[in-house]
């Protein structure tokens, strides 16, 4: 099994007929994901290599039964897109775009709650790859073959190093999933860590977060109190100086000073290991999992 | 985007937010003028992103026109903790009855701005939130809904105001929740908010943090400076749309994506080098934004070797190979370069870089081999 994305995928992307959104959508159907679909707004009725565009997501879901959308298309149209996704049904939305104003992205994520009929995952992400099964995004499937170890992660390249770093001992995945490294995640750790709880494929799951925020404790708490198979853990910046600081009113918001240090005591101290390197993250799923 | 305080007055002006009168002034002529213009006594405040600069001489009081130019020249040009004083403020000094302190913010945990409000204000409220969190009102606001009138009576009375001015702190509250809104700010802070003899509710000081990537549709807002802050080599970097935060040692970086460069200052540094930058080149990064990257990394003199550490996913590795072949043509590069290419068009990326055979260019199979590899190099040079 995996989470998320599978053989059942029946994916549309919006904003196909842009380079990225093409040439990555391409490189997923390639890797066998079920590319079903393009939307751009006046190119109706063309074609990407054979993949059917259409003016609106409605169409896509009517025509062409489309449950899953991935969102390429620029930062000040991608909010939009994101809940015309909703609106026509779409069950999984995967946003890729970087640089949505973070307010564009606290409406959409209000309105999908709201609604509770779709997830969103991103924006700012790399996508979802199940190995083996679907690729929806940029990242560089070639790396990666199935197995039981699940990852998850804020950064999309950081996903792919400690990723390869797995691969390089010898381990698959189960699924890895880029959360995204933007101010509201529309899928946060705990949504995913809870996920691959549930997985029977999944036997270990790595997590990896960065400075910022409190994403990385509050999922310290739910790892403590829900999930049951191992988790390690790493977290990028120990050496970072404090970046922009967002105010004092941030600080009181986070409750934590959104340190690398704070976040690993944070998780060491609820009974997850912290690897200090990619490298090491490796060597301690290995001893986990005894191979 | 931080905003300077007279900036960030100038912003709640324009959304009925009361702010004492004053102007902005860049030399000690026009300081004084603009004192002449507001009337004594009136503060003179130096302008940097800093807090308690009060303390550190950065505001004082000017009674008179000499008064005012002798703290002119004292505070503008000076140094407050690393920041140089371009500009100061010159406003009407204000009677304070009470300090009260009101905030809204972008929260990312609960995914809604909240609003906070205290009666505890002027004072550091990050010390009110640890020792007494209960001095402090909050409240998440549906964004889908915004902010009732009802939300600030509630504010207002769960952080106990006096009772007369439990209406105009709400209207405010309700003014600062709307320029949060309207702005795409991430932070809106009032620090003190005053209370006067008169009973008038005032935010005696702002700041506010606008949303970078909201700034195309705020085009007055993007033009806003804050010179005191500006680093060479990050002006630069910045007009090139590379993120790029300067630090102290001698290894350039360059990575593609925040998480994955910060891990490689981890990683350096663990191997014993000292990183001379964060620069994240970006998704996607074409040609010419490596050479631009490269340029903005030699342009610190300290750098002794750069390491290059790609993981490309939307970056084509084919892409990064090229524009570090164009910068090595343009710039002519003095250090040695390691660098690690590894994802999206990897294979032809090396293949380009390999055939090229750059000087002084090292390439390495992992980020740990390469890390190793930079630090041994800038070690020797």
């Amino acid at each position: 099994m995996s989470i998320l994305i599978d053989k059942n995928t029946r994916l549309v992307t919006t904003g196909i007929t842009g380079s990225e959104g093409k040439f990555h959508t391409l490189r997923n159907r390639d890797y066998g994901t079920n590319v079903v679909a393009g939307v751009t707004p006046g190119k109706g009725g063309q074609d990407v290599d054979g993949i059917p565009v259409f003016n609106t997501i409605r169409e896509a879901v009517d025509k062409q039964g489309a449950n899953t959308a991935m969102i390429f298309v620029p930062p000040p149209f991608a909010a939009d897109s994101i809940l015309e996704a909703e609106e026509a049904g779409i069950e999984l939305i995967i946003a890729i775009t970087e640089g949505i104003p973070a307010h564009d992205e606290l409406r959409a994520f209000q309105v999908i709650k709201k609604n509770g009929r779709s997830r969103l995952v991103g924006p700012n992400c790399p996508g979802i790859l199940s190995p083996d099964k679907a690729n929806v995004g940029i990242i560089p499937a070639g790396f990666f073959k199935p197995g039981n170890v699940g990852v998850v992660s804020r950064s999309g390249t950081l996903t792919y190093q400690v990723g390869n770093e797995l691969a390089q001992s010898g381990f698959g995945n189960s699924t890895i999933v880029g959360i995204g490294g933007d101010p509201v995640p529309g899928t946060d750790f705990i949504d995913v860590l809870g996920l691959f709880q549930d997985d029977p494929e999944t036997e270990l799951i790595v997590m990896c977060g960065e400075i910022g925020g409190d994403a990385e404790e509050r999922a310290a708490d739910f790892i403590a109190a829900h999930v049951t198979k191992p988790v390690v853990g790493y977290i990028a910046g120990f050496t970072a100086p404090p970046g922009k600081q967002m105010g004092h009113a941030g600080a009181i918001v986070s409750g934590s000073k959104g340190t690398a240090a704070a976040k690993a005591e944070a998780l060491e101290a609820k009974g997850v290991r912290v690897g200090r390197t990619p490298t090491e993250v490796a060597r301690i799923a290995m001893e986990i999992l005894g191979h | 985007m931080d905003l300077l305080e007279y900036q960030g007055k100038q912003l709640f002006a324009r959304h009925g937010i009361p702010v004492p009168s004053g102007k902005p002034a860049g030399t000690v002529e026009e300081a004084v003028a603009a004192a002449d213009e507001i009337g004594y006594p009136c503060a003179v405040k130096a302008q940097v992103q800093i807090g308690g600069r009060g303390k550190l001489g950065g505001i004082k009081i000017a009674n008179n026109q000499a008064e005012a130019r002798q703290h002119a020249e004292a505070i503008l040009g000076m140094d407050i903790r690393g920041l140089t004083v371009f500009e100061v403020w010159i406003e009407g000094a204000s009677q304070i009855a009470s300090e009260y302190y009101a905030s809204v913010v972008f929260d990312r945990g609960a995914k809604a701005p909240l609003v906070m409000l205290s009666t505890k204000g002027g004072m550091d409220i990050e010390a009110v939130a640890d020792e007494d969190p209960d001095a402090i009102a909050r409240l998440h606001v549906d964004p889908l809904l915004g902010f009732q009138d009802f939300h600030g009576r509630r504010l207002a009375y769960e952080a106990g105001v006096d009772a007369d001015v439990v209406r105009p702190i709400g209207a405010m509250l309700k003014k600062l929740y709307n320029a949060f809104i309207a702005e795409e700010a991430t932070l809106v802070e009032v620090n003190p908010l005053i209370i006067t003899p008169e009973r008038e509710v005032k935010a005696l000081d702002a700041k506010v943090t606008l949303d970078n990537n909201a700034l195309f549709r705020h085009p007055e807002n993007a033009e806003l400076r804050d010179r005191s802050a500006e680093d060479p080599q990050e002006r630069m970097a910045k007009e090139r749309g590379l993120t790029y935060v300067k630090l102290d040692g001698n290894i350039g970086i360059l990575g593609n994506g925040a998480g994955l460069v910060m891990s490689t200052l981890d990683v350096v540094k663990g191997a014993g080098g000292e990183p001379a930058n964060f620069l994240d080149a970006g998704g996607g990064s074409k040609a010419d934004a490596i050479t631009s990257a490269v340029e903005v990394i030699l342009s610190d003199s300290k750098v002794t070797a750069v390491l290059f550490n790609i993981f490309g996913g939307i970056t084509r590795c084919d892409e990064v190979a090229r524009g570090l072949i164009e910068a090595f043509s343009q710039l002519n590069p003095s250090v040695p370069f390691v660098v690690r290419l590894d994802g999206t068009n990897d294979v032809e990326g090396r293949r380009i870089l390999a055939e090229a055979n750059l000087p002084n260019v090292y390439t390495e199979a992992t980020m740990d081999g390469a890390a190793a590899r930079v630090v041994e190099l800038a070690k020797a040079a």
